[in-house]
This record gives structure tokens, sequence and C-alpha cells, in this order.
């Protein structure tokens, strides 16, 4: 057999063994990062919520695909007059994927590990308000909040307030437990990470028998994989340059949506001279968002003009406030004493939109005088320069977090603006559960930090997905970090 | 000959303390903090300072010094700050591809650059040397990441040979896993192939001036005897030196290529734990790839002693 047939040979072989495989019930999903384990209670990253939210752990309530709350493991529950008091009915003959039963006892236990002194939960802020979890009977359990808390419900949504069970608690990070439509079935590190269907689930069984997630971290192998079909769906994209080719290519579908990302160019408000309100409108008026979102995101983002996601209820259009205007931001300037303009430093972290979008507004700053110095920095580094030891003048971050708009009112937050206004209105917002009054509240938090150019308001971050053309049911929005894979399933 | 082997192992022992205090103070050194990434940017302070007790980060530096020294006597490389695994087993789990995919590519390079080379030694200054000559230059210049991304282009995605990237695992079988290491492999040993086609050629010419290469030719071999019983034997020591660097290379040095074929290898984990201030498996994977060129460069020592007498009475 000379090598040609032998390579020929193998070939077909793997393309039977691939068609085999791909009998349209198990799918391979790719996405950049990799988690660092598998403990959605225990650290920040996304990559953690991505592989597991909703497929292998739940919580009291959920996020749908729409940011829509809506109960979980809870099937219904009641809030005293006073707001202070939620009792929970959760769903009867519920398990874990050990096959140990989900009750009341493990609900306290989750949000009594998630609130402890010793607690490593990444969002430990969501509980706070909680100052005593009680079993009632198995079915039902009794959260008493310190005050009326108009998010609960909404918190306990998150990926960090996930239910897990104290059997299983020690091994979490390398071998989730949880009560999903998918248990945890194996991970190569560095690889992959395998998904099987529960078939003991307590609500509708999923539709796949099985999934893998990849990690592919290189935007060039991103593609490459997608082109090649060696994986069925890419969620968050990392190349918007290739979307058109994908959008043109009839073998595959694009999925634009939004996400909870406000990018925005932070600024340290009490450095000189950003500490100048007239300095911080200046920088405002001298971006031009369209041109950021054009030049680093090809076109998918939308320009925002405040803290707040345009997909939220709440959301009020304050862009003009800050309208591109280079002469605006010169006299603005020259009013703040600084005619001739200044020198700053510009800290950008890996994600494309800091570096690509750092270079275009370096440009546009230098306009009207402003000579931004970039840095480049890894997220670790960043953390520590920027974000702990605020030494920084200006630097570009998407929020990811939903409904963030909380962290104007930490005057130690590292833009460190410091505004008691704007925190008793946030302490107001906590404390408010009437839908419309909330409404109101939010809207007026957008108009104060919009109003005080707290920071550069750049872009809302688009969610960019692909897929093969079969694939149905994906989320196409991400109202929190998730990949929803319980209704996917392929078209006949 | 033992109190030279002594010597040798006091010095092996003294380098190799070194070597572990350079590579965790520097490694120490990077700004940055495992547990304030773990955390990101919503985290408490308590929070972050009840992470930082549980990894053990609240001790000294000089105190998870000495630990980590201590572990790594007795086998133990402690535990992953991310993954919360045992270093040592994920150092072997990723060894089981960069292993083979070194060797691989090590093997492809051979193969390729001893007949370029030694055809181009004898083809001094004709078309041939100078066409093999050209090609070693553009094998040279171009980095392989771009190798592999026309590889992937044709082989993957037009072709479709082959996967794009990702390794199946030795599961599935020798030749599935050797398939899917193929591409890379390719692209990791061309540019490895041009520079040892280069050494094998300015070797063979060396060696082809020498004395005995005439007293060969003069003893009535041909050239093409001449250059194949005398010429290429001799000048072998030369390339396998070359080899042998080539091969730590390849074991850690795949990072970029691992990373295009989003392979999970060495040089990838470095890469992660690099980024997630992951650094006791940074400075793990570091110190083994040290000890292993240290103790390469002890058995060498001693077997040049075996040889040379010389060199005993010398140190």
């Amino acid at each position: 057999m000379s090598f040609k047939s032998l390579v020929l040979a193998a070939s077909s072989a793997l393309a039977l063994a691939a068609g085999a495989a791909s009998a349209k019930d198990s799918i391979i999903v790719a996405m950049q990062l990799e988690p660092p384990h598998l403990d959605p209670t225990s650290a920040a990253a996304g990559a953690i919520d991505s592989v597991l939210y909703s497929n292998v752990f739940e919580g009291l309530t959920r996020f749908m695909g729409d940011g829509a709350v809506v109960p979980g493991l809870a099937a219904s529950w009641e809030i005293s007059d006073d707001g202070l008091t939620y009792t929970f009915s959760l769903h009867s003959g519920v398990t874990f994927h050990d096959g140990t039963t989900m009750d009341a006892e493990d609900v306290k236990f989750s949000l009594d590990r998630a609130r402890a002194e010793d607690s490593t939960n990444a969002q430990k802020a969501l509980f706070a308000g909680i100052i005593d979890v009680s079993v009632v009977n198995p079915q039902t359990v009794k959260v008493t909040l310190s005050e009326p808390n108009g998010n609960f419900l909404f918190n306990m949504a998150w990926g960090d307030a996930v239910i897990v069970a104290p059997e299983s608690i020690d091994d979490i990070k390398t071998n989730p437990i949880g009560t999903g439509a998918f248990k945890f079935a194996n991970w190569v590190q560095g690889d992959k990470i395998e998904l099987a269907r529960n078939d003991s689930y307590w609500g509708t069984p999923a539709v796949l028998s099985s999934a893998n997630f990849k990690f592919i971290s290189d935007p060039t192998a991103a593609f490459a994989a997608m082109m090649a079909e060696d994986i069925d769906a890419f969620i968050s994209f990392p190349a918007p340059e290739n979307i058109p080719q994908f959008e043109a290519d009839p073998r595959f579908q694009v999925l634009v949506g939004s996400t909870e990302g406000e990018t925005i160019l932070s600024t340290n408000n009490m450095q000189p001279p950003f500490d100048d309100v007239r300095v911080r409108k200046a920088v405002a008026h001298a971006i031009n968002r369209q041109a950021i979102v054009d030049g680093a995101m090809f076109g998918y983002g939308t320009p925002i003009g405040s803290h707040f996601a345009p997909h939220n209820p709440a959301y009020v259009d304050l862009t003009a406030n800050s309208a591109y205007d280079p002469e605006k931001a010169k006299s603005l300037l020259a009013e703040a004493g600084m005619a001739e303009g200044f020198s700053t430093t510009l800290h950008l972290p890996p994600p494309s939109y800091a570096r690509r979008g750092g270079e275009i507004i370096a440009a546009q700053l230098a306009e009207v005088g402003i000579k931004a110095e970039i840095i480049n920095v890894e997220w670790a580094q960043w953390l520590e320069t920027v974000f702990r030891g605020k030494d920084f003048g200006l630097t570009i971050v998407s929020h990811t977090e939903p409904m963030d708009i909380g962290i104007y009112a930490r005057p130690e937050y590292y833009f460190q603006y410091d505004n008691k206004g704007f925190q008793e209105l946030m302490t107001g917002l906590n404390a408010t559960t009437d839908p419309g009054k909330r409404i109101e509240m939010m809207q007026e938090a957008q108009k104060i930090i919009a109003d005080d150019y707290v920071n550069g308001y750049l872009f809302q971050l688009a969610q960019l997905s692909v897929a093969k053309a079969g694939v149905q049911g994906l989320w196409t929005n991400a109202p929190t970090q998730a990949t929803d894979l319980t209704s996917v399933s392929w078209a006949e | 000959m033992i109190r030279y082997s002594l010597k040798r192992l006091l010095s092996l022992i003294v380098s190799l303390a070194v070597a572990s205090l350079v590579i965790f103070f520097v490694i120490e050194v990077a700004p940055g903090d495992p547990a304030s990434f773990m955390l990101g940017i919503n985290a408490q302070p308590d929070t972050v300072a009840a992470l930082r007790a549980e990894l053990g980060l609240d001790q000294s530096k000089f105190a998870r010094y000495i630990e980590w020294v201590s572990g790594i006597i007795r086998g133990d490389f402690g535990t992953s700050y991310t993954y919360r695994t045992p270093v040592a087993e994920m150092i072997a789990d990723r060894l089981w591809v960069s292993l083979p995919l070194a060797l691989y590519a090590l093997t492809l390079s051979t193969l390729i650059a001893f007949p370029a080379g030694i055809y181009a030694a004898a083809r001094r200054g004709k078309g041939g040397d100078m066409a093999v000559m050209g090609a070693t230059q553009l094998g040279v210049a171009v980095p392989n990441f771009w190798f592999a991304m026309m590889l992937v282009l044709i082989f993957a995605i037009n072709l479709r040979w082959f996967n794009a990237g990702g390794f199946v695992g030795w599961d599935s079988g020798l030749w599935t896993g050797l398939h899917s290491l193929t591409l890379p492999a390719i692209s990791l040993a061309l540019p490895q192939a041009a520079i040892l086609a280069r050494v094998m050629r300015s070797a063979l010419l060396d060696i082809l001036g020498e004395d005995f290469m005439r007293t060969a030719r003069a003893k009535g071999l041909s050239k093409r005897q001449a250059l194949w019983r005398h010429g290429v034997r001799n000048a072998l020591i030369p390339v396998l030196t070359i080899i042998g660097l080539q091969f730590s290379f390849l074991l850690a040095g795949a990072i970029i290529i691992e990373q295009v074929f989003y392979l999970p290898g060495l040089g990838r984990l470095v890469f992660q734990a690099i980024s997630a201030r992951d650094l006791i498996v940074v400075e793990s994977v570091v110190m083994l790839l040290v000890f292993s060129v240290i103790m390469v460069n002890f058995l060498v020592d001693l077997a040049y002693a075996a040889v040379d007498p010389r060199l005993r009475s010398r140190t």
C-alpha cells in the first residue's frame, strides 16, 4: 500500500467515523477560554458558567435566553408583605447526578456556604442581605433578608448562586454534581469537557444525548475549525472580521445578539486632571463611538451613553449627552486650563475590543490634544495595577455582569467615583420592589452618571456566535455567560 | 572514576538548587495574584483573602519556596492554584501529547534534513546546492505558525484530509493519534529541518577538507563512497548536538503551534498558567525542563569521562 493510498484510506475511515458520530444527537461546541475549574460558586471565570450553567447546575431561579428570570429549582415562592421573607417551594423528585435527593437542606447548605465568612464566592455581594436560611420542610425553604431587596430573585438566578450538595462539594472543582439536564462526564484538561444527558432529569429532558465543549483560544484556529466543520458551533466567536464570510456560506448560520457587557473607557476620577468633570466631559466628546464600533468590532456593537444595557426595559438613550464633537472637547479643555492638552496613560487588557478600540481612542484623543500612552497588559497585571493599585489614567474594560450600575455607588471601586446622591439612590433602589418605581430610579441613575461623565461610555458588546445551519435552540443573546443546551437540537 | 562521579553529582545538586531558587523567585516577581485573577472584579476583599488563605498564598515567599522544594524532593510538585489538581498529574497528561509530537517532528525534520544537507554538500556550488540552500533560507525565515496556517487551509479546510486542530487522544488508536498530530508535526519540523540541513551541509563541507578524506580518496574510494563512509559519519557529531538542542526546544517551545492547533500540550499548559498566574505550575514545568537538561549533561559528562581518561584527572 503506497503512502498516498494509506492516507486516503485512513481519511475515508475517519470520514465514516465522523459521519457516524454526527447521528445528530450530539454537538461539539467551541469557546475561547477553558474553565480553570468546574465550581461556578467559587470563581469569576465566565468560562465555568459557559459550560455548566443550566446544563449541569441550576439555582432557585434561572435566566432565560431573553434575560427573563423564571423559576428554576423553586417551583414557586411567596414574599412577605414587608419584603423580608421569601418562602420557596421546591420542585419534588429532584435528584443530583449522584442519585442523592435535592431538598431544602441542600438549598440551605448552598446559600450558607456562599455567604460564610470563609466563602470564596466571587459574587458574595449577591448574598449580603441574607440573615437567615431555614428549612421548613424538605420541600420548603425560608430565606430572611435584613432589608427588602428588589433584586433578590434576580440575584438567585446567577451562576454563583446554583444549588450544590454537601455530599459532593469536596470534589466539585473536578467532578461537578448538579441537578441539571446534563451530567458531567469527562474533562481532558486543555482540550475538552464532555457532558451526557441526565436521563433522570426532573424537568423536560434534553434532546441531545451528549455534548462536547472544546477550547480554542486562537482566532485563526477558531476560524479554521469552523470552516473545516470540526465543530458544530462557536460561542462568542473571537474574530468579527470573519463573520461576513460565515454569513455568506449556506453551511453556517451567524447569531448576532446582545450581552450584558458595557464597554467603557474607565477613567480614574481621583487622578488629576480627571478629577475635573470638564476634562472628563472633554474626553467624552472627543470619542467617536461609531468609529470605534466599526473599526474595532467590524460594526457589531451598540453605542451607549451611560452604564446600562440598551436591551433593558429601563434603558434611556443618553448617547447625545456625549456626542462626538472635537471642537467642544477642545474648548472644554481650554476652560479647564488645559488648552495645551495633557498626557496620560491608557492601559489595555488583552481582549480585542480593548486592544483595537484603544488604538482608535488614542488617535481620537490626540486630535484634541490628549496624549494617551498605550500600555498593553495581561489580565493579571491589569487586576494588580489598574484594579487594585488604581495606578492608571484611562483603561478600556467591558463590564459583563448583568445590572451592575451599582458599582458606581462604591467609592473605593477602581474608577473611584464618589457621589453621595448616587449612593443614596442605589440604596433606595435595592430597597424598592415596585417594578414601575424601580424603572424610574434606574433611569435616574443612568442620567446621574452620564451627566457626571464618570467614564467614557463606548458601546454594548455584541454576542457573535457561529453554528452549523442545522443547529437550533442556541441562545442568541447572553443575559449571563451560558451555553444553555437543554433545548438545543438538530433540524431534520 | 568514583571520585569524579561524586564531584559531578555534587555539582549537579548545586546546579539544581541554584536553578530552583532562581526559577522560584524570578517567576514570583511577576505582578499579579492568582486569587484576584480567579475571583474577578466583583469580588470583595475578604473573599480574595479567604481564597489566598485556602491556597496557602498568605504565607511568606520563603516558606512557600521551602514547601515547594521539599515537595519536589519527595516527588510532589504541589497542587495547581486554578485547576486544583496535582501539578505532576497535569504535566504527565500534557507530556503524552508534547513528547510524541516532539519526537514526531524531530523524526520528520531529520528525514528531510539529512538527504537535503548531504545532497547540497555533495553538489557544492552547483544548481542543486543553490536550490536546497534557497529553500532552507526560506524555511529558516518563515515562522512555523505561517506554515501551520497554510497546512490547515490546504489539508484541513480544502482537502479535508485532516482535522483543523485538536488531539483525539491515544485511546482511539496509535494511527488516529499520529494522524491528528501530523499537521502540527510538519509545521514544527519544516523550520527545524531547514536549520538542520544547513548544519549538515556545513559540517560535511568541513569534513570534506580534512586530511583523512583526502587519504580515503587516495586509497581509491570514489567521491560518493568517501562521502558516505567517512564524511557523513564524522559530520554527525555537530548534527546530533543540534538535534539534542532542538528536542528540548520542541518539547516546551511549541506554544504557538499548540495554540494554532489547540493541542493540550505542555506549551499550552504553561501559557494558560502564566496568564492565570498559576505560578506553581509554571515553576514546576520550568524546573522539570531544567532538571532534564542538567541530567542529560551529567550523563554526557560521565560518558565522556568513561571514554576519555584525561577528563577524569583534569577535574
